[in-house]
């Protein structure tokens, strides 16, 4: 049954673009149901130890001020099973233990925002501090490290013509979305209700059930927009227990947001890593071997670890593979996803290492990639449902003006600036995650779609709604697509890249069955001017079922529905996700050209312009797909050049929480940018044949720009982010 | 936030009284309301001087400029006297900060504004700045951003304005009314290094306001402009800085204006480049030479002793800019 494809495709406009652009979208803290309060947290100031004593008398006294919970009046909360990461996961004051700085240890509750501000000013917490264990690089790993191998790698590395032995280091880094976490708790005898900004309304429901010990039928979580996240609210946090419980113990609904500051200790960050890689390889750059040894920090109470490893396995033909990754834990908080998790920090040791073994081959950087082009998946022995990184490269080459690189160090200058070229690959997995949605078609010729999915950027209701609209063949203004409901239909988590690929498959699945409904209506129906049709030979177009190949027999939904009395049609579409024995290797690529000017001098990177080439096989908005890919590479510059969260090891403080000192790109650092996506469809991923974008984009931005500065200055920088004392 | 009562004052006098009685001064606000949220201060009663008519710039009738105190930060910059007189001026404030605090900081309120050192502005660090005899979290601390000269081992936090740094180069001159009437006082005087009483940082009298900064006259032609090196491009504090002006005549230069910003605890200007410059010929070897002493007395911490080499440079790359190599 295949409809004519109008909408997907199109770059039409966000959906909901005028309610966010005029204020009128509402965000979880915008909520202010009847009888709301505030609640704002107290965090610990020392970096480990135990609370010796809390004095709540001037907060309590202040007028307003309804309570202040904390460890010694707080509620027990039911013991929880940890999920992932493993570990035990952060509790709402359930013991006097400091295992970070910042970790919530009270919680004051008033009438107004400010007097709660104020009070919790007041509250008076004494310690019983030790010196924290922050500092990755002198710390040790625990527990057992994940490890791969295939081949000899040491005898393979032994006899390698050439040998590269490098460690790169990347810097912790925030999420810094626009939106701070914000949450409102309603409590209507044991029913929760709460408005939430999330990425994964399914798991919000199962963790605030944990929590307290209810059923999860007995959870409402509501989250229609997200202003940004980043993968910082893939997690329920702690921060959200505490508004519930808050909520729970005065009776009233309780609004509770993060600060700027408690954004970097209340909803994980891109742990730092230290990456140490040996390659061998021919004199013709042929790869024989590859020694990764990984180190990144976790918590002293969870263990993160993501998928930094992948891009060494199976980016690059290499027969032998050894790899080990080390979880360091510290006094910190746990670590989350960030936009391109673990692939992209990995993609600044692997595509740093490849620019400096073409430098040492003195082959060109896009040549040595061609060189070791797998043919397969050769970490799992398995095809590729589609791999169009050459053509990525390709036309990146050309788009960028790739020629006129010239191989070596600082052979181009335009005053003061040295400038250079540099590229890099990306990859990241394609995921594909259980999901539903469900599909009503109106007697008026309208259709509603619901999925408990979230919009974190992308414009999930918009892709959505083309989608739907192509498959039950309306104009997209007759279709609207609602999400951020747990009443609705379950959905994958909106992370990973997942989301279109997951939640769209449903919603296809789901129009396909209505439309089907319709269709089979109609031949069935005496007056039916599509009575006795083949179904095979019935498209709906314009919200109008037809014969395909004589459009004027055929009938409107709307006349086809009254006629048969029937109010609506409705289905549920789902899709399984990813097969457990699966036959193909499914990712999307990237190649990532910069080019960057270097005031040597001063120490001093621009960026100059950017090409973005992406394997992302069908794109449903081109636009949306810009939004995505620019996005990254703004947020790639920031990772190159600026982003660093500092630690200060003395007491474990974060000494740079705040927008003046944790530094993201300015208008003035984003260049001219452009994106290119590689036609095609990937159908063995999934029914609409897409592979996710949000994420690959992000993945090798760093390094191209790391590569470009090499190229501009000769100089190597093996740490991000490249700051200017690194350049002097 | 603490509470506090605010008033806004309809002329000088009623200010002067409201500042006598232990009233904080407020005008754009963009420094003071910041620090009142994360409890850094906590004035018991705010005076809203912002209808005090200190809004004019004008020509002193020896050719100086005179800017008044309440003039924002962007009509500043964009004022043609001061655009065609002191280019430094115009390219020091729009390389400061924001367009929306542009709009709404004073000139006055600029050279007023407090450190970024992370610990001041963390109430849970030790800041003998925000609260004498605490210590300096700082100075072993992460110490990138802050000074290596005029530094103290009680504070090593930079002086963030850009204006001041041009101001300090130029020899301006500040200008107070206060109860006991008007003084003026030398820019390099009015702000004060840190010692053993870091949370001093202006000669001001309780309760003296800042009517205007006046530049003195130059001789003309006099070329200057303000080079601020930083980790992006826009909107952010200077990691080094200089300001410079030069009056070059018969390919001599006759006069040499020179201070530097993001390595002092106060605009930091530097007599002895100065003094290397007059009555020599613009070179690209004159520029080096000079530029040799620029870190004399340079006390470098554990995350700023690129500062000191960077300074160096930063001068040379303005001097070159300004004399060019004619």
């Amino acid at each position: 049954m295949s409809q004519p494809q109008a909408a997907v495709g199109a770059a039409v406009p966000r959906v909901d673009a005028r309610l966010r652009v005029t204020g009128r979208a509402k965000y979880a803290a915008d909520n202010n149901p009847d009888g709301v309060v505030h609640a704002v947290i107290v965090d610990s100031s020392v970096g480990k130890g135990r609370i010796t004593g809390i004095d709540t008398r001037a907060a309590l006294a202040e007028t307003g001020v309804l309570t202040v919970i904390n460890h010694l009046n707080a509620p027990e909360l039911p013991p929880r099973q940890g999920g992932f990461p493993p570990g035990e996961p952060l509790r709402a004051f359930q013991d006097d233990r400091i295992r970070f700085f910042g970790q919530p240890v009270a919680v004051v509750v008033a009438t107004t925002l400010e007097t709660a501000q104020h009070a919790a000013s007041l509250v008076k917490v004494s310690y019983d501090a030790q010196p924290p264990s922050t500092d990755m690089s002198v710390a040790d790993p625990a527990g057992e490290p994940e490890t791969y191998a295939r081949g000899d790698t040491d005898g393979a590395l032994d006899s390698a013509a050439v040998r590269l032995e490098t460690t790169y280091r990347t810097a912790r880094n925030h999420h810094n979305a626009m939106e701070p976490a914000g949450v409102v708790a309603r409590w209507e005898g044991d029913r929760l209700t709460v408005w939430e900004k999330t990425q994964n309304v399914v798991g919000a429901v199962r963790t605030l059930a944990g929590e307290f010990g209810i059923p999860p039928g007995n959870v409402r979580i509501i989250s229609p927009f997200i202003g940004g996240a980043f993968g910082n609210a893939a997690r329920t946090w702690v921060h959200s227990v505490i508004a519930a419980m808050a909520a729970r113990e005065v009776k009233r609904p309780v609004k509770l947001a993060l600060t700027r500051r408690q954004l970097y200790f209340g909803v994980g960050y891109r742990p730092a890593y230290e990456y140490a890689l040996r390659l061998g390889s021919n004199r013709r750059g042929r790869l024989t071997a590859s020694a990764h040894d990984v180190r990144s920090e976790t918590s002293s109470y969870e263990t993160y670890s993501e998928d930094v490893l992948a891009a060494g396995r199976m980016l690059y033909s290499t027969p032998n593979v050894r790899q080990v990754y080390r979880h360091v834990p510290l006094d910190v908080n746990t670590p989350t996803f960030m936009r391109g998790p673990g692939y992209s920090s990995g993609a600044f040791t692997v595509e740093s290492a490849m620019d400096e073994l073409a430098h040492e081959l003195g082959l060109d950087p896009i040549e040595l990639r061609l060189r070791n082009e797998p043919a397969d998946d050769e970490s799992i022995r398995l095809p590729f449902s589609t791999r169009r990184l050459r053509d990525c490269y390709r036309v990146g080459a050309r788009e960028f003006g790739w020629e006129r690189r010239r191989p070596k160090p600082r052979s181009t200058r335009d005053g003061d600036w040295l400038i250079g070229m540099g590229m890099a690959a990306g990859v990241y997995d394609t995921a594909r995650s259980q999901s539903q949605a469900s599909v009503r078609l109106d007697a008026d010729g309208t259709a509603l779609l619901q999925s408990a999915t979230s919009d974190m950027g992308p414009g999930t209701a918009t892709s959505m709604t083309q989608l739907a609209a192509d498959a039950l063949g309306l104009p997209m203004r007759r279709v609207s697509f609602r999400l951020g409901d747990s009443r609705m239909p379950p959905a994958a988590g909106h992370f990973g890249s997942q989301t279109m690929a997951s939640v769209g498959s449903s919603v296809q699945d789901g129009c396909d069955k209505v439309r089907g409904q319709a269709i089979t209506l109609a031949i069935a129906d005496e007056g039916s001017p599509l009575h006795g049709v083949d179904p095979a030979d019935v498209v709906v177009r314009g919200g109008r079922l037809h014969v395909k190949d004589n459009p004027v027999r055929g009938e409107t939904y709307q006349r086809l529905l009254a006629r048969n009395d029937r109010t609506h049609l409705e289905a549920l579409g789902t899709y399984a996700g990813a097969s457990e024995s699966e036959k193909f290797s499914f990712y999307a690529y990237a190649a990532t050209f910069a080019e960057v000017a270097v005031d040597a001098r001063l120490g001093l990177v621009r960026v100059r312009r950017m090409v973005g080439v992406y394997d992302a096989a069908r794109i449903i908005n081109p636009r949306l797909a810009d939004s995505q890919a620019i996005g990254a590479m703004v947020g790639g510059i920031g990772q190159a050049l600026l982003e660093h969260t500092v630690t200060d090891h003395r007491d474990g403080r974060i000494v740079n929480a705040n927008f003046a000192d944790y530094l993201v790109p300015t208008h003035a650092d984003i260049p001219e940018l452009k994106a290119i996506y590689i036609e095609g469809e990937d159908f063995e991923a999934d029914p609409i044949g897409v592979k996710g974008l949000g994420e690959v984009v992000l993945v090798g931005v760093a390094p191209a720009i790391a590569n470009a500065v090499f190229n501009a200055t000769g100089r190597r920088v093996r740490e991000l982010p490249i700051t200017p004392e690194a350049l002097l | 936030m603490h509470p506090f009562t605010y008033t806004k004052a309809t002329d000088t006098r009623e200010a002067l009284n409201a500042g006598r009685r232990g009233g904080r001064y407020i005008a754009g606000g963009t420094t003071l309301v910041d620090l009142m949220r994360e409890t850094v201060e906590h004035p018991g009663t705010l005076v809203d001087i912002s209808a005090l008519p200190l809004r004019e710039v004008t020509v002193t009738m020896s050719g100086g400029l005179r800017v008044g105190a309440l003039v924002r930060m962007a009509e500043a910059a964009a004022h043609p006297k001061v655009r065609a007189l002191y280019p430094v001026i115009s390219q020091a404030l729009e390389l400061s900060a924001s367009a929306q605090l542009r709009n709404m900081a004073s000139i006055g309120g600029n050279i007023m504004q407090r450190t970024r050192c992370t610990y001041f502005r963390d109430v849970t660090a030790d800041c003998n700045k925000r609260e004498p005899g605490t210590g300096c979290a700082a100075l072993h601390g992460y110490n990138r951003s802050h000074a290596i000269l005029g530094t103290s081992d009680s504070c090593v936090a930079t002086h963030p304005s850009d204006l001041a740094v041009a101001l300090a180069a130029l020899e301006a001159t500040v200008h107070l009314l206060g109860p006991d009437g008007e003084r003026t006082v030398p820019f390099a005087d009015f702000l004060l290094q840190p010692g053993n009483t870091p949370n001093r940082e202006q000669d001001l009298k309780p309760g003296e306001l800042i009517t205007a900064v006046q530049i003195p006259a130059h001789p003309r032609p006099l070329k200057s402009g303000y080079l601020k090196v930083r980790d992006r491009q826009s909107y952010e504090f200077a990691l080094t800085s200089a300001a410079v002006a030069l009056h070059i005549r018969g390919g001599v230069i006759r006069e040499a204006k020179v201070a530097v910003g993001g390595v002092g605890t106060v605009p930091w200007k530097l007599p002895a480049v100065e003094q290397a410059l007059v009555g020599e010929r613009p070179s690209d070897r004159l520029w080096a030479e000079a530029v040799g002493h620029a870190a004399d007395g340079a006390r470098p911490l554990t995350h700023n002793r690129f500062k000191t080499e960077l300074l160096k440079r930063t001068v040379e790359r303005q001097l070159s800019t300004i004399g060019g190599t004619a």
